[in-house]
């Protein structure tokens, strides 16, 4: 706070501050109107809109009817959160979302970094530019288009999947893929993949971009070829950037998604298909359980903010910078 | 031999990895051009199978059923307006606060620092969440698309890391020109900015052209309100939830006899015209938004 500048204090008070060596927060603050009337309109928008729903925790704790007043809820303590975790609907829930997000979490780095190291080795700037910019066109598309085209082209009729592999003879008929609850996860796993490699692949690319090429020129000295470089110089370069990603991704182990398990399922494939998200919806919005359905939410909120702490804590042992 | 095959090697890898490139443009335009080709093709015919990459009836009718006024050109008119104002408003107020943020003697830096990033690792949860806009009346209400949205903690992270890379000494010499904050924040800030806000304007208005939660949680029973991925949802469920896919045809094909138009090649129709303004857009700004993501990530 030394190179505070004077400018931005209020005029009546210049002539008070200079018998007073510091100046008090207060005074400072009051000095500080606009910057204050620019910004705490917005933050009280936060409090209203991210904070105060909290409040609404309390429903957890209570058989809550929606025609009482606060007062009068009936109180039940964890009731709600011990039926959570002894309804088999919960638990068969709850591995859904950690194998998807599981999944889309390995795929989704494996898939990226591959991706990002075999861009970088083509060497023609127009070709390499071209695909790196149709690589990203997915990810600007709503879940509800992606889901559209993934069912139209696993469709049984005229799908392309269906098609392509019934031309290579590798299967007899058409696989109506959507209904069997097994290839769910892969599915949206690999939707996954076909919506961000091209993007998720960006900042692995920023990173091998800023490997010094003095690295590889020592490689190229040394006698390394091509595949030696890529697994002694640049997979180490971008090692760290992976590792601070991943311990980041833990803390969204329970954010396997929504839209494309809501727009994908169908009542086949349900046991397999159905997130906590998804959960929530049903239980609170379509069947009026609140209670459940909040503690659901609690559930989910509390792990989250836990592992994005612990995973915070780990990243500063790693001595890289923290997300917050 | 071990000369030879070095320098075929480089051959070899560079022409796989070529046809691997190649092989992904493919995967990933692919289902883009067929949903076109079905888009332009005429609906009665697209049941028969077999389009792949090009129309084999040619009709304009499908992009015309879509804007022929009714519900889908009226929820093409919300969806515009949604995006727009939406972005703008979202845009001036989070770069607002960004800049008052970035301002090292702002005593309540810290405080509104914590108190909006920590906004970014929970959430109440939806129910509570659903009761707050219900009291807030926002349900069918056109304000439910604009207000809940407008301050992401992420958008102005990125912002505020921008404005702090900008040199200190702009913002002085406009203080001693007398220029208040908000003054430097609209006629300093924000011009020398234009990079990071493009970034973040895509990001905010792809967001919301792309949203259909909203609509289907809090304004699904007024028509009115109701947006083009919204209705693409619908339909999309619908031939979805008809599960055996020969009903479907069945369905479709008595309607198809007087009609062009089926519900595969309305759909076809719509998903082109609910992606074509991205589409169109992003190339330009990727310049911007790899830099952006750069910023947030590798940092040095």
């Amino acid at each position: 706070m030394t190179d505070y500048p004077k400018s931005i204090r209020a005029k009546g008070e210049k002539a008070r501050s200079l018998n007073v060596p510091k100046e008090s927060l207060w005074r400072r603050l009051m000095g500080q109107k606009q910057l204050m009337w620019m910004s705490l309109p917005i933050v009280l928008y936060v409090l209203v809109f991210s904070y105060y729903p909290i409040w609404g925790w309390t429903m957890a704790f209570q058989n809550y009817k929606p025609a009482r007043d606060f007062m009068d809820q009936e109180w039940v303590g964890f009731k709600h959160f011990q039926f959570l975790f002894t309804d088999p609907t919960f638990l068969n829930v709850l591995r859904n979302t950690l194998a998807m997000s599981l999944i889309n979490m390995v795929l989704g780095f494996a898939t990226a970094i591959v991706f990002a190291i075999l861009l970088n080795e083509v060497k023609t700037r127009l070709f390499k530019r071209t695909i790196q910019t149709i690589s990203y066109l997915p990810h600007f598309l709503s879940w509800i288009i992606v889901t559209g085209i993934v069912a139209s082209s696993l469709s049984v009729d005229d799908g392309i999947v269906n098609v392509v592999l019934m031309k290579l003879g590798l299967i007899s008929q058409p696989i109506m893929w959507l209904s069997i609850p097994e290839y769910f996860w892969g599915i949206v796993g690999a939707s996954h993949v076909w919506k961000e490699v091209g993007w998720n692949a960006i900042i692995y690319l920023a990173a091998i971009t800023s490997i010094d090429p003095s690295l590889y020129e020592a490689a190229e000295i040394d006698g390394a070829n091509r595949y030696q470089k890529m697994l002694y110089v640049t997979l180490p370069g971008i090692k760290s950037i992976v590792i601070i990603l991943m311990i980041m991704n833990i803390g969204w182990i329970l954010e396997a998604g929504f839209e494309v398990q809501y727009l994908l399922g169908n009542g086949v494939v349900v046991d397999w298909s159905q997130t906590i998200d998804i959960f929530v919806l049903k239980y609170g919005l379509q069947i009026g359980n609140y209670s459940l359905a909040t503690a659901a939410g609690i559930f989910k909120t509390i792990v989250s903010i836990t592992l994005i702490f612990a995973a915070n804590t780990i990243a500063k042992r790693f001595g890289d910078e923290r997300l917050i | 031999m071990k000369k030879k095959s070095l320098q075929l090697e480089p051959i070899v890898f560079n022409t796989f990895n070529a046809i691997f490139m190649i092989v992904i443009a493919v995967v990933t335009l692919y289902p883009f051009l067929n949903t076109l080709a079905v888009s332009l093709n005429a609906g009665n015919d697209t049941i028969r199978g077999g389009i792949y990459l090009w129309p084999r009836v040619w009709t304009e009718q499908n992009y015309r059923a879509v804007f022929a006024g009714g519900t889908i050109f009226n929820a093409f008119l919300i969806s515009v307006a949604r995006t727009v104002i939406a972005t703008v408003l979202s845009l001036f107020l989070t770069s607002m606060l960004a800049y008052t943020i970035s301002r090292k003697e702002y005593v309540l830096r810290k405080p509104i620092t914590i108190i909006v990033v920590l906004t970014m690792y929970f959430s109440a949860g939806l129910i509570p969440y659903y009761f707050l806009i219900r009291d807030l009346h926002l349900l069918n209400n056109f304000l439910v698309y604009i207000i809940p949205g407008l301050v992401s903690a992420f958008n102005m992270i990125v912002i505020r890391t921008y404005i702090q890379t900008l040199p200190e000494g702009l913002i002085e010499s406009a203080k001693i020109d007398g220029a208040g904050d908000f003054r430097t924040f609209i006629s300093i800030i924000l011009p020398l900015c234009q990079p990071v806000l493009a970034t973040v304007a895509l990001f905010i208005a792809v967001g919301q052209w792309n949203s259909w939660f909203d609509t289907f949680l809090f304004a699904s029973s007024k028509q009115s309100l109701s947006t083009l991925q919204f209705e693409l949802m619908k339909l999309l469920s619908s031939s979805m939830n008809t599960n055996s896919s020969a009903s479907m045809a069945n369905g479709a094909d008595l309607n198809a006899v007087q009609n062009m138009v089926t519900p595969v090649s309305i759909r076809a129709a719509i998903t082109i015209v609910a992606s074509l303004p991205i589409l169109i857009v992003y190339p330009f700004l990727q310049k911007y938004f790899v830099h952006g993501l750069q910023l947030g990530s590798v940092k040095e």
